[in-house]
């Protein structure tokens, strides 16, 4: 168990979580991407804090990652649930309205 | 560290990885929620693995007690269960795989190559300093978040609350009905 065994575990869970959001028409896989990615960056910032460091600044930051991936999900499943009472459906390429 | 503890290491990122493969993949996207869970679980095991006993409780309890289930709610409630449209194709595959590819060889060289000044890790519990650097040095960001989160909850309901009073919208929903 090195740094570097971790940040490649992270590099893997990043791109999964980036693949998902480039490919996936549904809005709530988009969201479950976007929630892979931010756990890929929390756990780099935990191993760089556990094996560069004798702070604990790198897991304080995960703390706020993690309740702000709860407030994000929650105004953004909400917005959701009103895109999908207006339009029918959740698939982002439909939800275009604004577009000039 | 040899031993046991490296084959449950090696465990935990392979459920990690493995899972966010069938998140990203699986073209039904109640599979891929399940499959969310188990790759939230292996980032709880790789926290042990980084002496992060809260965070690893943390989200155990916040992700996947939470976040999960608000996705799984949100998965049934944004699908029309009489025509079953839950899996769907996406788009982009072959550019999307290609661009996430490079990107996963660059980052993991990037990482392999670097020469980190390593300290001799320590395994010790950290809660209470967490707590403690809670109340003292980040008590600012700490108490930003708390009103950030109280934002977040009121306008997720405004948002999800049906609108009443406005004709149409009562129209709309009795033919909905």
């Amino acid at each position: 168990m090195t740094l570097d065994k971790f940040l490649v575990v992270a590099a893997a869970l990043f791109c999964c979580g980036l693949y998902t959001v480039m490919t996936r028409r549904n809005a709530v896989a988009v969201l479950m991407g976007v929630e892979l990615i931010l756990n890929a960056a929390n756990i780099n910032f935990v191993a760089f804090s556990h094996f560069l460091s004798r702070v604990m600044g790198g897991q304080i930051f995960a703390v706020f990652v993690i309740v702000l991936a709860a407030a994000e999900a929650a105004v953004a499943l909400a917005i959701f649930l009103r895109l999908f009472a207006t339009t029918g459906t959740v698939e982002v390429d439909t939800a275009d309205q604004l577009k000039g | 560290m040899n031993g046991p503890s490296d084959f449950i290491f090696y465990a935990a990122a392979a459920l990690t990885v493995g899972s966010a493969i069938l998140v990203a993949t699986l073209p039904n996207i109640i599979y891929a929620a399940v499959a969310l869970l188990f790759a939230f679980a292996g980032v709880a095991g790789l926290y042990v693995f980084l002496s992060a006993d809260f965070l690893a409780a943390t989200q155990v309890l916040v992700y996947v007690g939470g976040i999960l289930v608000l996705i799984l709610f949100a998965v049934f409630l944004s699908n029309r269960l009489a025509d079953v449209k839950i899996s769907n194709p996406g788009h982009f595959h072959l550019p999307a795989a290609a661009v996430c590819l490079v990107l996963f060889g660059v980052l993991s060289y990037t990482a392999v190559s670097t020469p980190f000044a390593v300290k001799t890790a320590v395994y010790l519990p950290t809660t209470a300093d967490i707590g403690e650097m809670l109340m003292t040095r980040y008590l600012l960001p700490f108490e930003v978040a708390s009103v950030l989160l109280l934002a977040a909850l009121i306008g997720a309901a405004l948002l999800s609350r049906p609108e009443r009073g406005t004709p149409e919208k009562a129209d709309m929903e009795e033919g909905r009905g």
